[in-house]
């Protein structure tokens, strides 16, 4: 019986695994093995071995630290800033008011439209001759002229996370008014009528309860800010002082047309991703093994 | 509301509208930043060239960069392959990982664990990593430059969530039906489609929405593998769409455009709301 019923589940399991051997395992191997070749992507079947020497190339290109850097900024201070402001946003509309189911849905509006609209929108809004953004700096008498917010080196990466916060926080606020819901009201209650500040019912009981789907939410978003690439591409084309690792690897491999090298570059890639994403789930578990 | 601390009657009830207040000020601001932008969007659509750098709020319905983005042949076709792309690719998907979640939410078998957990890796891979491999892969096809090219690579991006997904909603479902139907030998094939199939329509409908959002909004994929204009579709239409002259940014048609392709989804998202905030948690908090 056992075995029958494991039989069955391989024959509908197989049409899974068939599509994500051919749309994910099979690429990513490719992949790595690319990374070892001299290939073009102009003729990718006329290539010899070179051993490590793209994997020397991509970590000796000081623009690929840029990236690298770029991205760790970006990374660390958008999910700082999103968990943060989402937690804020999830403990508000955990409250009950009027219209709340109204509300939750419409904070869906950023994280629904694609990221492309939303970088033009702000792009717009950021515009340092006809953007709002600046006419009401200068109205209100912060600035004297316009800042070219999405042009000057030394904002962009600012304005990219500002958007990124934007778009991003909607998807932290329900999966942390998720765990909120979990939450027993009961708790509460017992926690108010013995007289426990406010404050301190957030610090010991909401946040310690909240805590593993903050914690997931941030592997998530964390994982989901290192792979960025459209923002960044859409707001600020080439500039090497928003180049995330995925546009410089896909840089490498589409603009150059340079297979080895890309690929070698998309592999150091998926190292650090897996370095972060393993660092990140043993900080959590290590979390739920004290409490 | 039972402080320990002894207010007047007077005084507490203050306290209390003072809380209130503070909490409408606060959904209003939070409501504000979430969709003061697009609004924004909407107004400036509407402007006309002169008006558009005038800062009035409220729109000037002048619909000539609708009226001209209609008749661009170029994003009317990005439309069209976004659309036929975006539903062809969660079709698929929906149907591979019902089948899947069947398996992975039902059955008993040893490895079903590891396999959730492999999906679930898969669906945090960066799209980069598999580039160059999946270029080679569309070559071979012959996709390349075709919609089918998408198609068949965003099977990575919504495979492992639909299937993440309906696997919990399968698990939710009650057993008592199943088992009735299996004790009368239904085969398992049959009571996904006769059994669950008609009580999953609200998971299912929400489900290929998130997947079809997913699908429509793709960028990275889409620039690679698509090189010719009449097959590009929407957020590679926008990021690439110009003015006549390089002096010419053509942001109040950027914003029409920008209006256009997302109005349907949000109202898509408004209506079925409840569900995509169960299916985007579902897992998150479970798992």
């Amino acid at each position: 019986m056992q075995n029958r019923e494991t039989r069955i589940a391989w024959y509908f399991l197989l049409p899974l695994l068939v599509a994500l051997a051919a749309v994910a395992l099979w690429p990513l191997g490719r992949n790595i093995y690319f990374s070892f070749t001299n290939a073009f992507l102009d003729n990718p079947t006329d290539y010899s071995f070179v051993g490590l020497e793209n994997f020397a190339t991509v970590i000796e290109d000081p623009v690929f630290w840029g990236a690298v850097k770029n991205t760790m900024i970006f990374t660390l201070v958008s999910v700082t800033l999103e968990t943060l402001l989402g937690l804020a946003v999830a403990l508000l509309l955990h409250r009950a008011f009027a219209g709340r189911g109204l509300v939750r849905a419409a904070i869906l509006v950023p994280w629904a439209m694609p990221m492309v609209v939303s970088a033009k929108i702000w792009e717009w809004m950021f515009n340092d001759q006809f953007g709002l953004i600046n006419k009401a700096l200068i109205w209100l008498g912060f600035l004297d002229k316009g800042i070219a917010w999405t042009a000057d080196p030394s904002l962009i990466l600012g304005t990219i996370i500002f958007i990124d916060v934007w778009v991003t926080t909607p998807f932290m606020v329900l999966l942390i008014l998720a765990g909120l819901q979990l939450i027993p009201e009961e708790i509460y209650e017992a926690a108010e009528v013995s007289g426990v500040p406010a404050w301190k019912r957030l610090w010991s009981i909401t946040l310690p309860l909240a805590a593993p789907a903050i914690g997931v939410a941030v592997l998530f978003r964390t994982l989901d800010a290192l792979r960025m690439f459209d923002l960044s591409y859409v707001i600020a084309a080439n500039s090497e002082n928003a180049m995330t690792m995925s546009i410089y690897a896909r840089d490498q491999l589409i603009g150059f047309q340079d297979l080895g090298v890309g690929s070698a570059a998309s592999t150091w890639v998926f190292l650090i991703v897996g370095l972060v994403a393993i660092l990140i789930v043993s900080v959590l578990r290590l979390d739920r093994n004290t409490t | 509301m039972t402080g320990p601390k002894r207010y007047s009657n007077q005084a507490y009830r203050r306290l209390r509208a003072v809380k209130r207040f503070g909490l409408y000020a606060g959904v209003a601001i939070v409501l504000a930043y979430m969709l003061f932008p697009y609004y924004w969007a909407i107004i400036s659509s509407t402007k006309s060239r002169a008006s558009l750098y005038s800062f009035s709020l409220l729109p000037s319905l002048d619909f000539s960069n609708y009226i001209s983005l209609f008749n661009n042949p170029i994003f009317m076709g990005a439309i069209v392959n976004s659309a036929i792309v975006a539903f062809s690719s969660s079709l698929i998907s929906l149907i591979i990982s019902l089948l899947a979640a069947y398996a992975l939410g039902r059955l008993h078998f040893p490895v079903s664990r590891i396999i959730l957990i492999c999906v679930l890796m898969i669906s945090v891979f960066p799209q980069v990593v598999v580039l160059s491999g999946m270029f080679e892969v569309i070559g071979w096809l012959d996709f390349y430059n075709r919609p089918a090219a998408l198609i068949f690579s965003y099977l990575l991006l919504i495979l492992p969530f639909t299937t993440w997904v309906l696997t919990s909603f399968i698990r939710d479902l009650p057993t008592e039906l199943e088992e009735a139907a299996l004790i009368d030998g239904c085969s398992r094939i049959r009571i996904l489609t006769h059994v669950l199939l008609p009580l999953m329509g609200p998971a299912i409908a929400s489900t290929g929405l998130l997947a079809f959002i997913l699908a429509w909004n793709e960028f990275l994929f889409a620039l690679t593998f698509i090189l010719t204009d009449e097959n590009r579709t929407v957020p590679v239409a926008i990021g690439l769409l110009t003015g006549s002259s390089r002096y010419e940014y053509p942001f109040g048609q950027i914003m029409a455009a920008s209006v256009t392709v997302t109005l349907p989804l949000l109202i898509l998202v408004l209506i079925f709301q409840r569900k995509i905030v169960a299916g985007l948690t579902a897992g998150a908090v479970k798992g």
